[in-house]
């Protein structure tokens, strides 16, 4: 289980303080699939950020799986991220190295003997299906493959949470929705909690069970996805599901009743 | 042509050389513990701190503001107590490798900082220390421009060395110095330059090869 108790997070800026994070408290059950949405600045990103404290946040407690994250020292913190995978929206993999050594990375940042590495990295790259591409370099591959090589990156030493920072919002449509069903299918498969930013309802439609939507760096509802489309509470939950519907009634117009979204 | 040009040049060829290879090697050492502390100190850095990060920056500014010509003479004690003299080649490193060290760190400074936050961060994300992100993450993905910064170093400290030339050290900038312009031998002078020409380009073009194939193997389509 992942805990998330009172935590706050402010920046300094030239015009004073800015409040990013205002008291969040959230619980993410063990294998669940939650998603935050939120528009642009709404804190989501400082918020997945603060888990395993690229950002440090200036009060609150973070536990994920037993482990009080936010009371670890330098040297803990190390250990702790090791078991916490983290894909990004710009892939962030490394340009000097090929898929395999970019996906042994961690292995070898965990200190794992040679042998292991060469036989996880080549398990987890047929996972994410990218085996002919272990001495193909970043450049060389498409934005989904990188992704698929982010993915293969962040899972290989066997993390507890997976953490996803808008990981498809760089994707065309087609691509995010492969990289959706090879999350879900992750998932399903190692039992792997997931916890998702994004802006895209489509994404929180797809592929989470529970949500939580923020605003202002508030959590103002959360709860399962279904609830958020039947019946949205606060404001953003409301013009997220506004846009939907514009959208939805303009297609019908377009293409008849039936199309859908 | 005199018969003892083809013996000079090669002697101030082999002590350029000698001065080029030497001070190369210990300014990009230093260039480099520079460069990297300058990255990692800065505001944001991976090891933050930015007093520690000012001290540097002025000490580098202010050995760059002093014409070089100006720093082999403040150096020349230096030079005395390493080597025990303050003439020849061996001297000469002393001040070269001194001289031509912040230059290097500035240079060296900037093509670390061209490798993206985000990949840093996915390094930190990982739970890399700040060692393996320095020389596993941070050097390898600077490396072309790490090689191309180093060409551009390497380069000016043959520039240097025949400015060394002029107060004893030795070498092809001694020569166009001593025969050339003092002794009026226009063949010596000729020639040096000729020398430091070709001396240039090969650097340069050794610089742009090995780099350009590191570029290419990260890039090149199968």
């Amino acid at each position: 289980m992942i805990a998330i108790r009172n935590l706050s997070k402010s920046y300094k800026t030239p015009k004073g303080a800015v409040t990013a994070l205002d008291n969040i408290n959230l619980e993410i059950q063990k294998g669940d699939i939650f998603g935050i949405i939120g528009f642009s600045g709404a804190g989501k990103s400082t918020l997945i950020r603060c888990l395993n404290r690229l950002e440090e946040p200036d009060q609150g407690a973070i536990e994920i799986e037993g482990r009080l994250i936010t009371q670890c020292t330098p040297a803990e913190l190390q250990q702790a991220r090791q078991k916490i995978g983290m894909i990004f929206q710009h892939f962030n993999l490394f340009d000097s190295k090929t898929v395999f050594q970019n996906v042994a990375f961690p292995l070898k940042v965990a200190g794992h003997p040679e042998a292991h590495i060469q036989r996880r990295v080549r398990e987890i790259l047929e996972l994410v299906q990218l085996q002919d591409k272990e001495k193909a370099y970043p450049f060389q591959l498409s934005g989904g493959q990188k992704q698929r090589v982010g993915i293969a990156r962040a899972l290989v030493n066997e993390p507890d949470v997976l953490l996803s920072d808008e990981a498809t919002s760089a994707l065309d449509p087609q691509t995010t929705y492969s990289i959706l069903e090879l999350l879900k299918e992750i998932n399903r498969e190692l039992n792997l909690t997931i916890i998702l930013i994004t802006h895209e309802l489509d994404v929180l439609q797809h592929i989470c069970r529970n949500m939580a939507v923020i605003e202002h760096g508030r959590i103002v509802e959360t709860g399962p996805v279904d609830k958020f489309f039947l019946n949205p509470e606060s404001d953003t939950a409301r013009r997220f599901v506004k846009i939907i519907e514009y959208y939805r009634e303009q297609r019908i117009v377009m293409e008849g009743v039936g199309a859908g979204i | 042509m005199k018969d003892d040009l083809l013996e000079l040049l090669w002697r101030g060829l082999l002590e350029t050389l000698y001065m080029v290879l030497w001070s190369s090697l210990f300014a990009l050492l230093l260039g480099m513990a520079l460069g990297v502390v300058l990255v990692v100190t800065e505001k944001g850095g991976l090891l933050q701190a930015p007093r520690l990060h000012k001290v540097i920056s002025t000490v580098i500014n202010s050995v760059r503001s002093l014409p070089f010509i100006i720093l082999i003479v403040l150096l020349l004690p230096l030079a005395r107590f390493v080597v025990g003299t303050t003439l020849g080649p061996t001297a000469a490193i002393v001040a070269l490798s001194i001289g031509a060290a912040p230059f290097l760190g500035r240079i060296i400074e900037n093509s670390l900082k061209e490798v993206s936050v985000g990949k840093i961060e996915a390094a930190r994300a990982m739970g890399a220390n700040a060692s393996t992100i320095i020389f596993r993450v941070m050097i390898p993905e600077a490396l072309p421009a790490l090689i191309r910064s180093m060409t551009i170093g390497i380069i000016g400290i043959v520039e240097f060395t025949a400015i060394a030339g002029a107060i004893g050290a030795g070498g092809l900038g001694s020569l166009a110095i001593r025969f050339g312009y003092q002794r009026f031998r226009e063949d010596v002078l000729l020639s040096t330059v000729i020398l430091i020409i070709v001396l240039v380009q090969v650097i340069q073009w050794t610089g742009d090869t090995v780099a350009g194939r590191i570029e290419r193997k990260r890039t090149r389509f199968e």
